[in-house]
């Protein structure tokens, strides 16, 4: 009971969970669990031997946060920043903080702006990028789609309605306006 | 597999990764999983994720070439590698915060490096590929033993270390009312592991009937709908005779569903790091002066979380990406004893040539989708 000093009683004893549950209590005790204490000096380094690494080449400047005294000895080499996204992404990292909004909203524009780039790039190759294919919504036909959805009591299925809307919805607005655009011009070509 | 901007993937011939640093290897995947926090990636919500990125945190392969200053791997060896990317000497890898290190990554100094995690988390290439580049080949990589399969242990390089962990956050004692926010992979586990702790009684709440049916079947948890209930906290408070839960976990995150202006806000508007909706959920169903543990994935971007309730309760909030190489000798144990069988969550193995509606599967969750894996070169 709550409004007095005992705690509600429990369904089960430690004695029947032990009984039911396979390894029931294994590590009880903490010190049996691997990261207590939080903080502890790790003799074998997991089989490091250096003090500092040895440092990776940098191929290009690498932007990195300002946060950093340099460049970490280790780093990844995908995608390297180019185009217009890639300009806001290096004046991002270049002179906001991981403390600034502004820092992880530059970023996030820059991939929007990243996306929209390399779907424009990929209309002038032998591969663009194809709606249909790279969503995988063509799983919404071998995967049970309206059944997995339907009568089971989903939080989602309410907002799932307007989920198409919204992630489809800027690219059939362009669309619609190229249409627009398009259709204006050749009317006025044929005046 | 690269990123093609929100909701899109697609398969693309890459170059096979070179070393380009003397400890690192190039390993041939066998394995990978899809894991919840790659919805994040996929859904445009993590910053700094790049066109053409190649997704993946959990794999495991055989190691195709080695590094010139690398000794404790030859080619040929079947390893398991942790998600994390970490050094083993920084100052934080000294004390064991291995997701901490600090020489991984440039881009930022509040998250360590992670596969195929966007450039916020270092810009590496991740696993759900034929081929990886792995930094640190003598510090990450474990040798799988012998009497392990690679299904297992491709879990145990996020999902079940990541699990466990959060229950270790929990700092669970004898008798401890344990509720667990998410029935994914990572929910299912630190429910199972919250027994191996001596917890009195798990709670599992979902919307997912599928995956609650999982959590009591798989993790011996009692189960709620949050759908089927007006206010899910109102109802944990009620069973917990009006006292809340000792320790609550969060293993939703940022893509927890159940609110609609938090997904509209965050998932689509990303306006917000993510829904804070399971966090909140936590928050009030704990009792005051309990523990909250967190290893549910958010973004760097600030989220509207109670602060002000889990002060005025007098709460532990513990939190942090899991430290996967330092589970892995109790994992190992629990496994052969027979209290874990990590593999028994796989739903579904997606050749990667369809990983695009493998991610579309998971991430609209259809057809009892519970753990997709991924299977390479086939
Ligand atoms: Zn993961
Ligand atoms: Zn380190």
């Amino acid at each position: 009971m709550t409004y007095t000093s005992e705690r509600p009683p429990l369904p089960e004893t430690s004695e029947q969970l032990r009984a039911r549950i396979p390894g029931w209590g294994a590590d009880l005790d903490p010190k049996d669990r691997p990261s207590v204490p939080k903080l502890q000096w790790q003799e074998d380094r997991t089989g490091a031997h250096w003090e500092f690494p040895e440092r990776q080449p940098e191929k290009w400047p690498r932007e990195r946060s300002i946060e950093h005294e340099f460049l970490t000895p280790v780093f990844g080499t995908s995608c390297p920043p180019a185009g217009f996204s890639g300009m806001l992404r290096k004046l991002s990292y270049r002179k906001y903080s991981e403390g600034r909004a502004a820092h992880w909203l530059l970023l996030l524009a820059a991939d929007r702006v990243d996306a929209w780039e390399s779907h424009i790039r990929s209309l002038l190759t032998l591969r663009p990028d194809n709606p249909i294919t790279q969503t995988g919504v063509l799983s919404e036909f071998s995967r049970h789609g309206v059944s997995s959805r339907f009568g089971k009591k989903r939080a989602d299925v309410k907002h799932q309605m307007l989920d198409p809307v919204i992630v489809a919805g800027p690219w059939v607005l362009v669309g619609g306006l190229v249409f627009a655009a398009i259709r204006r011009m050749l009317r006025r070509g044929g005046q | 597999m690269v990123y093609r901007g929100p909701y899109k993937v697609r398969v693309e011939e890459k170059d096979v990764p070179a070393i380009e640093h003397p400890n690192d290897a190039v390993v041939r995947v066998t394995r990978a999983a899809i894991c919840g926090s790659d919805l994040h990636l996929y859904h445009g919500m993590m910053p700094d994720t790049r066109v053409g990125m190649t997704f993946g945190h959990e794999f495991v392969g055989v190691v195709e070439e080695v590094g010139s200053s690398v000794r404790n791997l030859a080619r040929g060896d079947r390893v398991m590698v942790p998600f994390n990317i970490f050094c083993g000497t920084c100052w934080y890898c000294a004390r064991g915060l291995y997701s901490n290190c600090h020489n991984v990554n440039p881009n930022a100094t509040a998250v360590g490096g992670i596969y195929g995690y966007s450039h916020t988390c270092g810009g590496y290439d991740g696993g759900q590929a034929e081929y990886v580049r792995v930094p640190f080949a003598d510090v990450g990589p474990a040798v799988i033993p012998g009497w392990m399969d690679d299904e297992d242990a491709v879990l145990l390089t996020d999902a079940l270390a990541t699990g466990y962990f959060g229950a270790q956050l929990g700092d669970i004692v004898e008798g401890d009312v344990v509720v667990v926010f998410g029935a994914g992979p990572v929910g299912l586990y630190a429910a199972k592991s919250a027994w191996l702790m001596g917890a009195g009684r798990v709670i599992v709440i979902d919307h997912l009937e599928y995956r609650l049916a999982k959590a009591r079947t798989f993790a011996h948890a009692e189960t709620y709908n949050f759908s089927e209930y007006d206010d899910i906290v109102v109802h944990l408070k009620k069973i917990t005779g009006y006292l809340g839960a000792d320790v609550a976990i969060d293993a939703a995150g940022a893509e927890a569903d159940g609110n609609f202006v938090q997904h509209v806000t965050s998932a689509k508007l990303k306006l917000q790091g993510g829904s804070p909706v399971a966090l909140n959920w936590a928050i009030d169903s704990v009792r005051k002066g309990g523990t909250i543990s967190v290893m549910g994935a958010y973004g760097p971007m600030f989220s509207a979380v109670k602060f002000g309730d889990a002060l005025n309760k007098g709460l532990t909030l513990r939190m942090n990406q899991c430290p996967v190489k330092r589970q892995w000798p109790r994992l190992f144990e629990h496994i052969r004893n027979g209290y874990l069988k990590p593999s028994d969550i796989v739903t579904h193995r997606i050749p990667l040539e369809h990983i695009a509606e493998g991610y579309h599967m998971f991430s609209a969750k259809l057809d009892g989708c519970i753990k997709p894996l991924i299977v390479a070169g086939s």
